[in-house]
């Protein structure tokens, strides 16, 4: 007989903090055996990919550096998907942010001063807002589904790239590489570490955290996202405006996908290239599920997910392990992570159990 | 060859990706589940259609083991979406993240391989008109996908299946009441929408485009769930937009031979362009939506 | 007596910590009209889904004709003979009738539709084969479901509350219907709560409570007080008993108000008037799916109309049609809807943060922030004050039972302290402790000089409560009919339409 579900009188905290750790250790097991399949040594690759990120500190700068716009991307999703407005074009926005950012060293590249950073920070923030305004425009007075507009204008977005790193923005000194020129020094964010390459946008991300957590948790802006989420006729009944709740949600989810996206070519990379985005904008997604959609257990799971992606590059390199796998390890995650969440809301049950708990006396 | 034949000749196998990932994604969505895996569920499809045919088993065993291994990842959105009553639209996206990165993790080492596709069967007499002739010469496949679509609309304007399937859809409850396994009946539509989508991603990687490269369904599986709302969720209307969307790729593969002064990065935002413009004047339809739609879809059903 | 058609020995279900059904025993004789009577969450309902295969028992037996069968299925059911007429139809509303009929009896479509003309003229069942099932009337839906299960050719019919959505002259075609299948030797369990009803037309009852049998009994030779003691324990509430009084200034006004719904399946509203004074309760009549729905989300501002046509809907003499509920309820206005989970009330979400939802403008936010003691305090106060049986302020809106829950909406929004209160089925499945505690609470309310509105499509509850009623029916209202002076016919007449031709003739 199959087992049923049986709704929980109020959701479980156990259940719901567990979920994401049985989720992480099961899919450890399985991708491990995946790999043994593949003709890896196991040990070598959990050793590299899960163990090697955090046993010196120049590897964990590098997975403090990658969890940065991981972070802040998904804080940003997570307020949306809370709503229910399911924004997967991050990865678009992130590009955007780049673009936007770019302008300021493309077009004014002998530019000096403390002011080039941020503000090359405040346009992308604004280039990524601006290409979350289309779903949101679609979504509110068109009532078409913002997962498939989102989708599409990342997939844009990538060209629109293009265009310009094959166009009018490649590096004339730059061997007909697809890439713009490298930036000036003030257009750098500032390290925050030193001998590190962690720069000043994690701590923007770690603010974002704790304004999210304090929108979400404490405000009724937040609140009127969650009732919207949760139940959409009676925040209607309410009074809370759904076209709000989705302009702003995607906003939010573009502003800080186009900030991240600036910091990184402001950053790490130093100019606009093709490989800007490492697949960050959907890796996001499941940084924000797995943790839990709340804005603390989204700092965790940001720092699980980008020690995966240092891991993933080491077991390449030690381990021979193709980089696509840590896109199944990341899948995987999340399939178990929606499994084991549903325990949060429901129990199983066996048939005939039902009768046994109370059922000493009868049967 | 002008302009005009050349799309004309090409529209149906560029449309074919389309027409198949979407046909399926309309029966899983008839039956009230919206699965967004088919992105991830065509890639891997495509991945194993390609392996297989590329170390010569031939094009049929090609496309049962892209047909099974889309089921396969379909079984697995079922057992989240319909056993752990999972959130339809996460467990999509996490299905589909998945099918993709396998498909590059397995298709590793195949990166640009080549292999020989499928040959045109002819239509006598038809196939030699002018301009339109290319029209009725085709791959067996493409001849294979229309009657699959004369055999969906059939299903669901005649058949009691077909009956179950839209009851199923409209409400869950109701159907349960009367005695329907409704449960059952959804996984079975979702491993049809599976073996759908692998099918399709099979035909795009050894039949349309006939190599592997990462990445290589670009989009198309999203354009299919797409289709399916522009189609509102009507085999004949879907078919026309995969006829669209197949002359729409074509066109910009023209301009870029004919060098016309466009960048080539427009052209190939032209399907995601069409997709956002099209979704926008069909969906701000509510009444039509309503009528055609289906009441229960994404609702997660349990007793 | 007869051997019994259908036995049901020691039947159990439990849902999670809620014991539906509890040891129930039950005989039903070939050829009788058989009640379960019992009220509002009594467990009927799941009685029902056990012996009709829906849902299986954790415990019990059911035996026909004498033998022990196990029902896994409702399609095991009416392979046996048992048919099912659900409260709520279980009929699909894109599909046409003969396509509804067909999902659960084999033939061709043409032959079914034959069949479906001879029944419905043998019993009084007319009804169109080919007609979509959303364009039928609440009351041609019930004969679908009943035609539907006529086909299977039951031994047993099962009818869930089916004269919930009848008008009263409708009940006594349907009684005649179900006389009529009797006397061709089928058997039929009749649901219901209502005692008259019950009296007229059964020979046998089974009375539950609370999940329990308290009694088997011939209605006919027991009076309501008997049967209302056993159904609930002791004697039904007497009526209230609301005194005329002067009403005071006009609260709420429609004006011509006109909508045409998004749903091609949904009534348009056209032409409707009324007018609410302070200090009257204002009932709106008529059989579900008449326009009620969208008649209660244009009050109460779930659905707007463009600035310019504002003065359709007013409230306390401003036009307001293009307000949104928050900014309705900061005049004055409070609103209880007619579902509770998911738009009243957020499920999984505590009490203290369901008040949040409408109450917020009662000192519980500070500076866009939520203050958390405030809001347990209004809570505690609601809780204590309308008798809301829970844990306390923590617990989630969807643990508590319908009636509790009814009672900490209709709490919360009288908290509000609103000059129009706007109540849609306020007592809709509710226990009658809780119904009569409600409905003194609105009277209260109009007695204290608030203007009420009610929708209900119970009558008795209108003539109640009410000190006028209009009548809703194809989104158009009836002139206001004084409660007082106006018999349950003539308004039952304006339920189904039959006014305008009456007038004529």
């Amino acid at each position: 007989m199959m087992p049923m579900l049986i709704r929980r009188d109020r959701a479980s905290t156990k259940a719901a903090v567990l979920a994401p750790v049985v989720a992480v250790l099961a899919a450890i097991v399985v991708n491990l055996l995946l790999f043994m399949v593949m003709g890896k040594d196991p040990v070598a690759v959990f050793y590299a990919m899960l163990l090697e990120p955090f046993l010196s500190w120049s590897s964990f700068s590098e997975v403090l550096l990658k969890m940065g716009p991981l972070l802040l991307i998904a804080q940003g999703l997570a307020i949306g998907f809370r709503a229910k407005v399911f924004n997967i074009g991050a990865e678009g926005q992130f590009i955007l942010g780049a673009i936007f950012a770019s302008i300021i060293p493309v077009y004014f590249p002998q530019a000096t001063g403390g002011w080039i950073w941020p503000a090359m920070l405040m346009l992308g923030a604004l280039g990524g807002m601006l290409w979350a305004v289309v779903p949101a425009f679609w979504r509110v007075r068109l009532n078409a589904n913002e997962i498939l507009v989102t989708l599409m204008m990342s997939l844009i977005a990538v060209q629109v790239l293009n265009y310009l790193l094959l166009g009018p923005w490649k590096d004339p000194a730059g061997f007909n590489f697809p890439q713009s020129v490298m930036f000036q020094y003030d257009a750098m964010v500032p390290i925050l570490l030193p001998g590190t390459r962690v720069n000043v946008s994690l701590l923007l991300a770690f603010a974002a955290a704790i304004l999210a957590w304090a929108y979400m948790q404490r405000s009724f802006g937040g609140y009127q996202f969650l009732v919207g989420g949760l139940a959409p006729r009676a925040a209607a009944y309410a009074g809370f405006s759904e076209a709000k709740a989705i302009t702003l949600s995607l906003l939010i989810g573009g502003f800080a996908a186009g900030l991240a996206g600036a910091a990184e070519v402001a950053g790490p990379i130093g100019q606009l290239q093709r490989s800007i985005s490492t697949g960050y904008g959907y890796a996001a997604i499941i940084v924000a599920y797995l943790g839990g959609l709340h804005p603390l257990g989204i700092v965790a799971s940001s720092l699980l997910m980008a020690a995966l992606y240092i891991g993933g590059d080491n077991a390449m390199v030690s381990a021979d392990l193709p980089v696509a796998a840590v896109r199944v390890f990341q899948g995987t995650v999340l399939v178990f992570y929606l499994a084991a969440v549903t325990f949060v809301r429901f129990r199983l049950e066996w048939p005939g159990s039902s009768g046994a708990e109370r059922g000493s006396k009868g049967a | 060859m002008t302009g005009l034949s050349f799309i004309l000749a090409g529209m149906l196998a560029a449309a074919t990706p389309f027409l198949l990932a979407a046909l399926g994604e309309l029966v899983v969505e008839r039956s009230g589940v919206l699965n967004l895996g088919v992105e991830g569920m065509m890639a891997l499809g495509a991945v194993v259609g390609f392996i297989v045919v590329y170390h010569g088993a031939g094009h049929v065993m090609g496309f049962a083991a892209a047909g099974l291994a889309g089921m396969m990842l379909a079984l697995i959105f079922g057992w989240l979406a319909l056993g752990f009553r999972a959130n339809q639209v996460a467990v999509g996206l996490a299905v589909g993240i998945l099918g993709q990165g396998m498909s590059s993790l397995i298709g590793n080492s195949y990166e640009s391989l080549t292999i020989t596709g499928l040959p045109k069967l002819s239509v006598p007499v038809l196939s030699d008109l002018p301009v339109v002739g290319g029209l009725f010469s085709q791959d067996i496949v493409v001849w294979l996908s229309l009657l699959v679509t004369l055999a969906i609309w059939a299903m669901f304007r005649y058949s009691h299946l077909g009956l179950v399937l839209r009851a199923v859809g409209e409400n869950p409850q109701a159907a349960h009441a009367i005695g329907y396994r409704v449960i059952a009946l959804r996984y079975g539509a979702v491993m049809f929408g599976g073996a759908m989508a692998g099918f399709a991603g099979a035909y795009a990687a050894t039949v349309y485009t006939p190599l592997w490269a990462d990445g290589m369904i670009a989009g198309r599986g999203w354009i299919a769930l797409a289709l399916v709302v522009f189609g509102t969720w009507l085999a004949g209307r879907v078919f026309f937009g995969a006829c669209l969307f197949g002359a729409v790729s074509l066109a910009s593969l023209v301009a870029q031979t004919e060098a016309w002064p466009v960048p080539s990065q427009l052209l190939s935002s032209l399907p995601y362009l069409v997709t956002i413009i099209v979704l926008g004047i069909i969906t701000s339809n509510k009444r039509l939506l309503k009528e055609n739609g289906v009441a229960s879809l994404g609702e997660p059903f349990g007793k | 007596m007869p051997a019994p058609l259908l036995s049901l020995r020691g039947m159990t279900k439990s849902y999670g910590q809620i014991r539906a059904n509890r040891g129930i025993d039950l005989d039903v004789a070939p050829g009788s009209i058989h009640a379960i009577l019992g009220e509002n969450g009594a467990g009927k309902s799941t009685l029902m889904k056990l012996i009709y295969g829906v849902e299986t028992p954790d415990e019990g037996q059911i035996l026909w004709h004498g033998a022990p069968v196990r029902l896994s299925s409702p399609a095991d059911a009416r392979r046996l003979g048992v048919g099912m007429v659900f409260q709520h139809f279980s009929l699909f509303e894109t599909l046409t009738v003969v396509e509804n009929i067909s999902l659960i009896v084999p033939g061709a479509k043409s032959a079914l539709a034959d069949r479906i003309r001879a029944l419905g003229h043998d019993f009084g069942l007319e009804v169109d084969p080919f007609a979509h099932v959303h364009a039928l009337s609440v009351g041609e839906r019930q004969r679908v479901e009943i035609i539907r299960c006529l086909m299977t050719d039951p031994k047993l019919l099962i009818l869930d509350e089916p004269t919930s959505v009848l008008p009263p002259q409708a009940v006594g075609l349907l009684f005649d219907t179900l006389r009529r299948l009797r006397d061709g030797g089928v058997s039929i369990l009749f649901i219901s709560h209502k005692l008259d009803e019950i009296q007229a037309i059964c020979d046998r009852a089974t009375v539950l409570r609370a999940g329990q049998v308290t009694g088997h009994v011939d209605p006919r030779d027991h009076d309501a007080h008997a049967l209302a003691l056993m159904m609930i324990g002791r004697d039904m509430p007497p009526p209230l008993h609301a005194d005329p009084r002067p009403a005071g200034k006009v609260m709420l006004e429609l004006c011509g108000l006109d909508y045409q719904p998004d749903d091609p399946f949904a009534t348009p509203l056209s032409g409707l008037t009324l007018t609410l004074r302070a200090g009257e309760v204002l009932g709106i009549a008529g059989i579900s799916g008449n326009g009620q729905a969208d008649l209660s989300r244009l009050i109460s501002g779930e659905v707007r109309l463009p600035a310019a046509r504002r003065d359709e809907v007013r409230m306390m003499g401003q036009g307001v049609g293009h307000l949104n509920p928050a900014e309705r309820r900061t005049l004055g206005f409070a609103f209880v809807p007619e579902d509770r989970l998911g738009r009243g009330a957020v499920p999984e979400m505590t009490l203290s943060d369901n008040s949040l939802l409408t109450a917020h403008g009662q000192g519980m936010l500070k500076r866009g922030f939520i203050d958390r003691r405030a809001e347990v305090a209004f809570t505690e106060a609601c809780i204590r004050d309308f008798d809301v049986r829970t844990p306390g302020p923590e617990a989630e809106a969807g643990a508590l039972s319908g009636g509790n829950l009814q009672k900490f909406i209709v709490g919360r929004e009288m908290s509000l302290k609103p000059d129009l209160l706007f109540v849609a089925q306020p007592t809709w499945g509710v226990d009658i402790g809780a119904a009569t505690a409600i409905r003194q609470r609105l009277v209260a309310l109009r007695n204290a000089g608030v203007a009420v509105l009610v929708i209900s499509e119970e009558l008795e509850e209108l003539f109640e409560i009410c000190d006028r009623i209009q009548v809703i029916h194809k989104g158009h209202l009836s002139p206001s009919l004084d409660a007082r002076s106006t018999r349950a016919e003539d308004v039952g007449r304006w339920m189904i339409g039959a006014q305008a031709e009456g007038a004529v003739a």
